[in-house]
């Protein structure tokens, strides 16, 4: 599709979820959810002014929307995703060993990104998987329980 | 009742998941049932049963039904709204219903709509829970396309990621397209709530209890549980216990019998040192607390809350302010940022708390922490606030000892031998700058 056919895809879209809500506004969320995922997974400026533009909303009303949501990504990301909870049930499970075991096998500290481009790493408040504590979350599936010595087949299956 | 199906109870080793094995199961029945009778005697039901809201705050479901104003009283259209956004630490028991008996929940939603004669129902599902997403939805399509709805409308709509939707007055901002943040109250939902429509928003669970109460008869029903709070509760087990999960078991259940009989102890035989009964931000309780019944009034009555009934088990390999420091962390990112007192209290919590931790506490800082829990407390729109506050004040009170230790010894007196020494929580991971501390400057 040409540039000019994904925005009259994406507009289209959004107008679909717009028509199922009551008020069109309650779209945005799912508009934003689109959006990240038509851009590889995070929301570059150029994307909150596309869901402006559909949802005929400033796009500083569209950022403080996606700025508020952690799921919403303002800034590059892998073309994977690793996240490990460390809240308390899993804190209390060995969240740190599994979060020092990719730190070490990506090479990164958690918040980054490889330098390929591969993997973003991040840590995240808990996922609701505390029975099956270490939670990690691989691109937005999740696995549990992880230990320490499960991680390296992770990051080779991601970097396959 | 290991037969019947009441939440969870009854779906085990069978997939309910699909619309043909949930009815064989008896699904749906109540649903015909409820709307063979009318909508004032669904309430009085529901209020008879005692049933109490099982998202945290233990309200009775039939006075917030009876808050709605029917539809001879209001001007426009009214609202279910399924609080599905389960965030609180400790809980995962809306996930496992929604996994496994989407349509247990589903037939909840339109018995509730019928009962105040809404048309529109709204299940908001926190963004992390993709499967469960997935698996309602699917099962929303297969009640739709078997015209079990009627004139109602379901709609799942997916959350992004902030805990405090699951507060319901920032979850109804969250849904009409704002940042999720809380509304000064009143008015309540049940008058002025989504669109500023009659409200009524409900826990997953709540919902998905009505069902059993018509299939079993409020008398029946009411022999579950315990007087003041009636019927079956799924409590999340988790922390360091041999055997983590969900439990559903009539509500007043003992932490003994919880922990000891269903989740076969402390792992690896360890000595227990502290049990925090109702999610992360409740009060916590210590081992010569065991005997508690896990009801809302039970375990109020010994100075905490039920929460969410979801119940983490600390082992003696823990220091309470690592954990308490991990908790505020948590607090502190999650918090909206609209009142000042949980915005600002919460970096103080964290920061004095770190620095009792590094060993750089003072004497005076123990009571610092307690001035400024006083300084949060009570004094926001919602309770985010007072969640951060009541675990770390109860950590203070009852672990003063190690606290004072810390101070004492000029850092951890687990050294690098705590169970969660070093971990490293979302507020740490970015590489922003250092932010200035309110503490010292």
């Amino acid at each position: 599709m040409t540039p000019a056919e994904n925005a009259a895809h994406f507009r289209q879209r959004v107008e679909e979820i717009k028509a199922v809500y009551p008020d069109s506004r309650s779209a945005i969320m799912g508009a934003l959810h689109l959006a990240q995922r038509e851009h590889g997974g995070w929301l570059p400026p150029e994307a909150l002014e596309e869901v402006a533009e559909a949802m005929e909303l400033t796009p500083a009303y569209v950022q403080s929307v996606a700025s508020f949501y952690d799921m919403y990504q303002l800034e590059p990301v892998g073309r994977h995703t690793v996240e490990v909870c460390t809240n308390l049930s899993c804190a209390l499970a060995g969240a740190q060993s599994v979060v020092d075991a990719f730190e070490q096998e990506l090479g990164v500290r958690a918040g980054e990104t490889t330098e390929d481009g591969a993997v973003t790493f991040r840590i995240v408040e808990c996922a609701g998987g505390c029975g099956s504590a270490p939670v990690v979350v691989v691109d937005h599936r999740y696995r549990e329980p992880v230990r320490a010595e499960d991680v390296q087949e992770i990051v080779e299956e991601l970097r396959g | 009742m290991a037969d019947r199906l009441t939440v969870l109870t009854g779906a085990e080793g069978h997939d309910l998941s699909k619309l043909e094995q949930y009815r064989a199961a008896g699904g749906y029945a109540s649903l015909e049932k409820a709307r063979g009778m009318t909508p004032a005697e669904l309430i009085q039901q529901i209020s008879d049963a005692s049933l109490r809201g099982r998202g945290g705050a233990g309200f009775p479901m039939g006075r917030k039904l009876s808050l709605v104003p029917g539809p001879d009283k209001r001007s426009g259209p009214s609202y279910v709204v399924c609080n599905a956004d389960e965030s609180e630490p400790g809980a995962f028991k809306d996930r496992e219903i929604m996994r496994r008996v989407p349509h247990r929940l589903i037939e909840g939603c339109l018995i509730a709509a019928y009962t105040i004669q809404s048309k529109n129902v709204f299940i908001y599902i926190r963004g992390e829970y993709l499967a469960e997403y997935e698996v309602l939805a699917a099962a929303v399509e297969e009640a739709r396309a078997a015209g079990l709805f009627g004139d109602v409308e379901i709609l799942v709509h997916r959350g992004a990621g902030a805990y405090i939707c699951g507060e319901e007055s920032a979850l109804l901002d969250s849904l009409e397209g704002k940042r999720g943040q809380p509304r000064p109250r009143p008015p309540f939902p049940p008058v002025t709530g989504l669109y500023s429509g009659p409200t009524l928003v409900n826990n997953v669970q709540t919902l998905a209890s009505v069902p059993s109460i018509l299939e079993l008869g409020v008398e029946a029903y009411k022999q579950l549980g315990v007087a003041s709070a009636p019927g079956t509760v799924v409590y999340s087990l988790s922390g360091n216990v041999s055997r983590p999960g969900n439990y559903e078991l009539p509500l007043g259940t003992t932490i003994r019998e919880l922990v000891f009989e269903h989740g076969h102890g402390v792992a690896g035989g360890r000595a227990l040192k502290a049990i925090i009964p109702g999610g992360s931000s409740v009060p916590v309780f210590t081992p010569d607390q065991l005997d508690v019944a896990l009801d809302f009034d039970s375990v109020q009555a010994a100075g905490s809350y039920l929460g969410s009934a979801a119940i983490i088990v600390v082992d003696d390999r823990c220091c309470m302010v690592q954990l308490g420091l991990r908790a505020e962390k948590f607090y502190m990112h999650e918090s909206c940022g609209k009142c000042t007192p949980c915005r600002e209290g919460t970096r103080w919590l964290v920061q004095l708390l770190q620095r009792i931790e590094d060993g750089h506490g003072r004497q005076s800082d123990l009571d610092l922490l307690r001035t400024v829990c006083d300084r949060i407390l009570g004094k926001s729109l919602c309770a985010l606030g007072d969640f951060a506050v009541y675990c770390v004040a109860s950590y203070v009170d009852k672990f003063y000892d190690e606290f004072q230790r810390h101070i004492d010894l000029g850092g951890c007196p687990f050294g690098s031998h705590s169970s969660i020494d070093g971990i490293v929580a979302p507020s740490d991971q970015h590489a922003h700058t250092a932010m200035p501390d309110p503490v010292t400057a």
